[in-house]
């Protein structure tokens, strides 16, 4: 893979490549060629499978990094492209004409992060989520433990036990509380 | 009769062989493919809600078709569907939000409840991206044991399976034999890790005990039970005449949707691609236990079923050569640091296996901390029954919807992580 990732270095200036194994790697890409460098991938490369594709919410450098992670079923090897975009104008360029399943994904990211993906089909009808009112829950501000303590009503009398202490005397006595 | 073939009691003749390739186009009018409806050079169906000659319709969330909640919108004209949009959200629990907020020991009891059928492929997957991005090695016996326990977990989502899809064209009895197989299954299951249904067996590090003593006895005589059921199934519904007209022709995939639509597993390896994670990057143990990859031609719920059939047939021959390759001694379990104070140093991984289902992955995030950044659960089902199910229902006859969503064998709870 390693030819691979200095041709898409010189091709595509992706930066970072990463070899996590020898059947997979990592690169990220710059935001407005990232759909030519998926394109690359799937029509010359070999890259036709489309695994996965999903967002992490880096809110402390204010971005979301999505990753497309493409399969190659002749060689078996997987490259992840990773693409930063700016948390506060979050929308990225659709791929469903690509890959059909693709609109799934990028309507759940909708929904759950918060990300648009103008033209892609039925991107803004729910995925999950009915009559949400909040903000979208997989960013990282969203506090689930918040949430339900406001949102719901605790039974009287409901005891919480936490597991990291039943934990810690169980596993680790000598340790100091 | 002088040329009945006995075997084990069952009249061998009506055992059926390999399909035959019957090439035919799934559009063309009156082939076997036609279900009735005139769905265009598109295959988008024009659809005049305000004709008056179309009816919306709801399926579910208890659907026939389904292992879980799930519902399909239907457009109907007489009794062919048009369209189909498939709505999920009925069985939301969050795990992907909840794990970032859990350590990655507190993770492990969370994530086996993610596929209720087969729990034993997110154990696995969430320990080798723990192991990998940790730097963990795990002892060989671990291994072996960790391969058995996936394929007891195939075995018994298959035998779910099966009775699901018969019983989905009207026949009940199968699903009463195999969910009866299923529940022996499940006692083995029991006695090696004290779960019937989650185990929380494959932890980070290795599996949480040894076999019992006795399992090995207690299992070839389940799968002698289990060869026998299949025999059976074989007549009751391979042989079945409403299942080969209702099967045969519905819901073709086409070669050329595989990766368009990302479709992996049976459902890939019925249209004939050769795709199997366990022989193209072989996990575990798989590159040293002797079996092959089961396709079909056909490429319908017929050829889906008849794939997975066979796959049966293969986890009780592989779960022999494994127990077979478990070493009698050795550590099951390498020691973890402080699991409560424990740092998985920063970096990104992602693991794949092969379930009943197709490609199942697990995607990790570490940031240096003690809980995971993110963690995304890749499952089949999640284009099977959308992007897959929405194409292939258009021009179905109602009657089929629940068949042939059982014969993409799609899981809700991996949709809804």
């Amino acid at each position: 893979m390693e030819t691979l990732l200095s041709d898409l270095e010189s091709r595509f200036g992706t930066t970072e490549p990463r070899q996590q194994r020898a059947d997979l790697a990592f690169v990220r890409c710059e935001r407005n060629r990232a759909v030519d460098l998926i394109t690359h991938l799937r029509d010359r490369e070999g890259y036709t499978h489309l695994v996965f594709f999903t967002a992490v919410d880096i809110i402390e450098q204010g971005l979301f990094r999505l990753t497309y992670l493409l399969h190659n079923p002749e060689l078996h090897t997987d490259i992840g492209v990773e693409v930063d975009i700016d948390r506060e104008q979050a929308e990225m360029e659709s791929i469903h004409r690509l890959w059909a399943q693709a609109a799934t994904y990028q309507r759940e990211l909708k929904e759950m992060f918060g990300i648009d993906f103008p033209g892609s089909p039925r991107v803004d009808e729910p995925f999950v989520l009915e009559s949400w009112d909040d903000i979208p829950p997989m960013r990282r501000e969203f506090d689930t433990k918040a949430y339900s303590e406001h949102r719901f009503v605790a039974r009287p009398g409901r005891e919480t036990h936490e597991t990291t202490e039943h934990m810690k005397q169980k596993l680790y006595p000598e340790e100091e509380a | 009769m002088s040329d009945t073939r006995l075997y084990k009691g069952i009249d061998t003749r009506y055992i059926p062989e390999e399909p035959e390739y019957v090439e035919f186009d799934a559009a063309e009018r009156g082939g076997p493919g036609d279900r009735g409806a005139d769905v265009g050079e598109t295959g988008a169906p024009d659809v005049d809600l305000e004709s008056g000659k179309y009816l919306k319709l709801w399926q579910g969330p208890n659907h026939p078709g389904i292992t879980g909640n799930m519902s399909v919108e239907l457009t109907v004209s007489g009794d062919t569907v048009w369209g189909l949009k498939t709505h999920v959200g009925y069985l939301h629990r969050g795990f992907e939000k909840l794990m970032e907020r859990r350590t990655y020991i507190q993770n492990f009891p969370l994530v086996c409840r993610i596929c209720v059928p087969e729990p034993d492929f997110n154990e696995y997957l969430y320990a080798a991206s723990v192991e990998d991005l940790a730097g963990l090695e795990v002892p060989e016996k671990a291994g072996w044991l960790r391969i058995l326990t996936l394929e007891m977990a195939r075995l018994t989502s298959y035998l779910q399976w099966i009775g699901g899809q018969i019983g989905a064209f009207g026949v009940g009895t199968v699903g009463q034999w195999t969910i009866t197989h299923r529940d022996y299954m499940l006692d083995l299951f029991e006695e090696l890790t004290g779960g019937r249904i989650y185990h929380m067996y494959i932890i980070p590090g290795g599996v949480r005990g040894d076999l019992p003593e006795g399992f090995e006895e207690r299992m070839e005589a389940l799968l002698v039970k289990i060869e026998k059921l299949l025999s059976e199934i074989d007549l009751a519904m391979f042989h079945n005449a409403v299942f080969k007209t209702r099967a045969k022709g519905l819901g073709v995939i086409t070669r050329d949707m595989i990766d368009r639509y990302g479709i992996t597993g049976p459902n890939a390896r019925a249209a004939g691609v050769a795709r199997d994670i366990r022989k193209d990057q072989p996990y575990l143990g798989y590159d040293e236990l002797d079996f092959e990859v089961v396709t079909a031609q056909n490429s319908d719920a017929y050829d889906r079923a008849w794939v997975r059939r066979q796959e049966m047939q293969q986890s009780v021959s592989l779960i022999r050569q494994i127990l077979k390759r478990i070493p009698k001694t050795g550590p099951i379990h390498t020691k973890l640091p402080n699991v409560l104070h424990w740092r998985i140093p920063p970096g990104q991984t992602w693991h794949r296996a092969e379930c009943t289902r197709g490609e199942y992955g697990y995607y990790m995030v570490a940031d240096g901390t003690i809980y995971p950044r993110r963690v995304y659960v890749r499952g089949p089902s999640y284009t099977h029954a959308i992007a897959v199910m929405e194409k292939l229902a258009v021009g179905t006859n109602i009657a089929d919807i629940a068949g042939l969503m059982v014969s993409l064998h799609t899981y809700p709870p991996e949709i809804e992580r």
